[in-house]
């Protein structure tokens, strides 16, 4: 098979396996499961083989035109260099991970067969984006991830929770992909095509005539889809799916597609020393706040969350110092840890019966119950903090690097100011997310109180993936950090020493900090109880997790945020931690700015349409009542009447002939 | 038409004038009032069973005029089936229904201003249409009679047979239907209808 | 004789019965009155038929003729009619025409089938007071 063709097949086979499982999900249960995992240990098999064909050498290019579609013709075509064939990798990786782990996490959900379908369906759209080399197919896969996304985000539609942040991310992603559509046919339109090369092209011969505006817009749907601020706000509330769906959408590949559609078109961008700019400063604002916001939260899926929401930032901040290489390098390590963070959250708040880190740092034991989780969970967490020699550590540093290397001015493609910014938020960000894993790691397993519950061992298909996801995250950075750049542009990747100093540094005084306030306030969780574990703890993990996003809420007054004076996040924020908890209160901000407007909006329409255009429907329909009324009287059903009149018209139309026919 | 058209059809000598009137003429004339008086109290008086006395009274008149106009046999027949089975059926159906006996406040229906508006103007426009067109039109009735019954059988069996078996024909069909109409509930309800129908034929 | 006499005659004789039809609220006096239209028509085709067969020699006789069918359908008519009438009386007891009112809509757009039986019971309890 070619190259091509086995390209092609990667997205189709999950795409397959979706609609199969749709179709046969009720009528023949047991291909479900099959049918779930089968397709993307497939596809991963041949993103492998496409990704060694290819092997980081010239781009595998090919087209075809179903029909032909107006001025800017919409081809099917594909374009894999270096960056879409390591991304399908992982897609296809973290993909397979999450289907074989869901099988075990949702083993008694009656939903479990729309469920998996939709995953496939999922990670098929997400590796037609990948290889697509049509803008507008990408969009497809683009929108369909979007809605998938709705969906599953919404697998627990009882709780009210799920509905709304179904709601939520469904709109907010919508409202960035508006501008987001239009920019790509103002692109097409200064391009002339929808293809990626011939783009590429025309940004390289200075054909696109409005790179700033186009770029910006642009910028809105990749705000939106990679939550990066002041998009963000719908991931943290799409924790409430569950956590497979956390896993795969919402941190190691939807999430990823904003950062890996400015890879893409990175030269678009660089045309524009104001996208830069602004693309700066977005991940610097997005990095700082959501690390701050992290330290906060109480929900572990919620900490999780922001930090996928920080780690995108380092992702747009090294595209926004122009190393696009040191971005999807970060965003390959970060999928692998951060799937094997979710994947083990979702181990934990099963054995736990709770998602509350309140709650867990009153339980002694908990990671007797679950050492498995404790042991991948301890490996992805230090390469979450940037930990050498874990695989985040190589990433993180290879974007700080690159950010240093702009600072110095060295560099014609991206503004010195940005190399500023991103370094210096990079930094600040580095020393907060080394203290939100502590304090997580803190809380979670090194509680103390009242003995954890043994709710038995978890199934196997859950723990093997765990360690499966473990080797990426230990080791991936460290072997891949040289032989990466010929896959991608080029550009060295290995850790300059500066940064890795500052960076490591910074890091461990923040797990130092964070241990050093553990340490005071962890004597004040006794006399504080607090804690409500889930109803049935006998049941399978997805059931937990419903019933726990669903208790927090009544249990500690807030979906986010628990009173809970041993936490040692209270004492490192300070009187930011309520703030920092409510996610600075954006959500209020947006609801004043929009949601208030709109729905004002919505009751004036509702008022001039009921009033107004309804009073004119009335109208038209009273009219020919009155009229009917009025002919009504008239049909009295009295035969003598009507003969009358029949009589009376006789005589008048005979006099009428007789006067015209005499002439009178 | 016009009077000249109509004249000249006639080719007649200058007709008589309407201020000479003959005998027959005089007779005519004393009779159709006496038969146009009986049919107007026919229609507005509140007494129903005098309603078809009065009406017996009219059509007696106009089989006279029948006999006026030479037409005998016409007459006779008149007399038979109007006076004799027509009236007798009605009257009938008017007891069938019990109408009451006497002065009835209700027998107009509330319809009567617009029935005489309508009858008054139909007949103003036939009276107007009828004088312009006749007024001069004579008829002859010296000779032999034109309604004799040798004559109206000849041309009733010679001429008009076809229509003529064709009409028993419908009389079968109006007797098996009144059958129907009145089976349901007492038989004397239809035994009425049919000698009216046989003595019709 | 004046052909206008007779012609006249008749235009009132129609006149009248016309009045009786729209006026008459008694079924059978409508009737009565439908045979006196039919007989102003009868004494037309008469005069006519006596007017041309003198001054168009005229020898068919087909105005007698007619008037002798014209009989012969009124009498089957009224068999005919008075049966309707008698069974009309028998259903809803009552033979006034301006009570037959089954083809007007109501004021309240009711079924027909639930106004019926209520007004046909009130126009009895009205024709046997």
């Amino acid at each position: 098979m070619t190259t091509t063709t086995l390209a092609v097949l990667v997205p189709l086979l999950p795409f397959l396996g979706a609609a199969a499982g749709l179709l046969l999900g009720r009528t023949a249960p047991g291909f479900v499961r099959p049918l779930a995992v089968l397709p993307p240990l497939a596809s991963l098999v041949l993103a492998a083989l496409v990704a060694v064909r290819q092997g980081g050498d010239a781009a595998v290019d090919a087209r075809t035109e179903l029909t032909p579609t107006g001025s800017v013709p919409i081809e099917l075509a594909l374009h894999i260099d270096g960056f879409a064939a390591l991304v399908a990798v992982l897609v296809a990786f973290v993909a397979a991970c999450v289907q074989i782990y869901s099988t075990g996490y949702l083993r008694d959900d009656p939903r479990y067969p729309s469920y998996a379908a939709l995953v496939s369906l999922f990670t098929s759209a997400m590796l037609l984006v990948v290889y697509s080399g049509d803008l507008m197919v990408l969009l497809v896969g683009w929108e369909v991830m979007g809605i998938c996304s709705y969906f599953l985000v919404g697998h627990y539609w009882e709780t009210p929770e799920a509905r709304a942040a179904s709601l939520k991310a469904f709109l907010v992603t919508k409202l960035g992909d508006v501008p987001f559509l239009i920019g790509l046919f103002a692109l097409a339109a200064d391009a002339g095509s929808f293809r990626l090369t011939r783009v590429l092209g025309a940004v390289a011969s200075g054909a696109v005539d409005h790179p700033t505006p186009i770029a910006l817009l642009l910028l809105a749907g990749v705000a939106g889809k990679s939550a990066q601020f002041p998009l963000h706000t719908w991931l943290p509330d799409a924790m409430a799916g569950p956590t497979p769906v956390s896993a795969l959408i919402h941190a190691a590949t939807m999430v990823a597609a904003g950062v890996y559609f400015i890879a893409r078109l990175l030269p678009l961008f660089q045309a524009s020393r104001a996208a830069m700019v602004v693309l700066a400063v977005m991940a610097a604002v997005t990095m700082a706040g959501s690390a701050l916001a992290a330290l906060a939260q109480d929900d572990i899926k919620r900490v999780l969350a922001y930090s996928t929401v920080g780690q995108l930032g380092y992702m747009t901040g090294a595209l926004a110092v122009g190393d696009r290489g040191a971005a999807v390098f970060h965003l390959l390590t970060h999928g692998a840890f951060k799937a094997l963070l979710f994947l083990a959250a979702g181990v934990i708040i099963h054995a736990a019966g709770t998602n509350s880190l309140a709650a867990m740092s009153r339980m002694r034991g908990l990671r007797d119950r679950i050492p498995d989780a404790y042991w991948t969970m301890t490996v992805a967490l230090l390469a979450l903090a940037a930990i050498p020699p874990f695989s985040g550590f190589f990433s993180k540093e290879s974007v700080l690097g690159a950010a240093e290397h702009v600072t110095a001015g060295h560099t014609e493609h991206a503004p010195g100011a940005a190399g500023w910014i991103v370094l210096a938020a990079g930094l600040l960000t580095a020393l907060l997310t080394a203290a939100y894993a502590t304090r997580l790691w803190l809380l979670a397993f090194r509680g103390r109180g009242a003995e954890a519950p043994d709710h038995g061992r978890q199934p196997l298909t859950m723990t093997v993936v765990l360690w499966v996801l473990a080797v990426p995250s230990l080791a991936l950075g460290g072997l891949a950090y040289r032989s990466l750049p010929g896959w991608f542009d080029g550009r060295d990747l290995t850790p300059t020493l500066l940064t890795s100093i500052l960076g490591t540094g910074l890091a461990v005084v923040g797990g130092l900090l964070t241990y050093g306030a553990w340490q005071r306030t962890t004597a004040l969780a006794a006399r504080t109880p607090l804690g409500a574990v889930a109803a049935h703890p006998e049941g399978d993990a997805g059931l937990v997790e419903a019933e726990a996003i669903a208790t927090h809420q009544p249990a500690y007054g807030d979906i986010a945020h628990a009173p809970d004076p041993a936490d040692p996040g209270r004492l490192l924020l300070g009187p930011l931690h309520r703030t920092a908890a409510a996610g600075f209160h954006l959500d209020a901000v947006y609801t004043a700015l929009f949601v208030r407007p709109v729905q004002a909006g919505a009751s004036l329409v509702r008022f001039l349409d009921r009033e107004v255009v309804d009073t004119y429907v009335r109208a038209a329909a009273a009219l020919p009542r009155l009229l009917g009324a009025a002919v009504r009287r008239t049909q009295t059903g009295n035969v003598q009447t009507y003969v009358s009149a029949l009589l009376a018209g006789t005589v008048v139309l005979a006099v009428a002939v007789l006067l015209v026919a005499t002439g009178a | 038409m016009t009077p000249a058209a109509a004249t000249a059809v006639l080719a007649a000598p200058a007709p008589p004038g309407f201020l000479s009137p003959t005998g027959v003429e005089i007779a005519f004339l004393l009779v159709g009032l006496v038969t146009l008086g009986a049919a107007l109290v026919s229609v507005t008086t509140r007494q129903l069973v005098h309603a078809a006395l009065w009406l017996v009274v009219a059509l007696g008149g106009l089989a006279v005029e029948y006999l006026l106009l030479t037409a005998e046999f016409i007459a006779w027949v008149q007399v038979l089936i109007y006076v004799g089975s027509v009236v007798v059926l009605l009257l009938f159906g008017l007891m069938l229904t019990k109408a009451p006996i006497g002065r009835s406040p209700d027998a107009d229906s509330g319809n009567r201003w617009a029935a005489l508006t309508v009858a008054v103007a139909a007949a103003v426009a036939l009276v107007w249409v009828v004088v312009d067109a006749f007024r001069t039109t004579w008829i002859d009735l010296d000779g032999p009679a034109a309604g004799t019954t040798e004559v109206t059988g000849a041309s009733l069996f010679r001429h008009w047979v076809l229509p003529f078996e064709a009409l028993s024909v419908l009389l079968l069909a109006a007797l098996v239907g009144a059958i129907v109409l009145s089976r349901k509930a007492k038989a004397d309800a239809a035994a009425p209808a049919a000698p009216g129908k046989e003595g019709a034929r | 004789m004046h052909l206008a006499y007779p012609a006249v005659l008749s235009a009132l004789l129609f006149c009248t019965g016309l009045y009786g039809v729209l006026a008459r609220r008694n079924a059978i006096l409508v009737l009565m009155s439908v045979e006196l239209m039919l007989n102003a028509v009868n004494l037309n085709l008469v005069a006519f038929d006596v007017w041309l067969s003198r001054t168009a020699r005229e020898t068919l006789h087909s105005g007698q003729a007619l008037t002798l069918f014209t009989i012969a359908i009124a009498a089957a008519e009224i068999g005919i009619g008075l049966a309707i009438v008698l069974a009309v009386y028998r259903n809803r007891g009552t033979s006034d025409i301006d009570k037959l009112r089954d083809t007007a809509e109501g004021p309240e757009t009711a079924g027909p089938d639930t106004e019926g039986p209520g007004t046909s019971a009130a126009e009895k309890a009205e024709a046997t007071a």
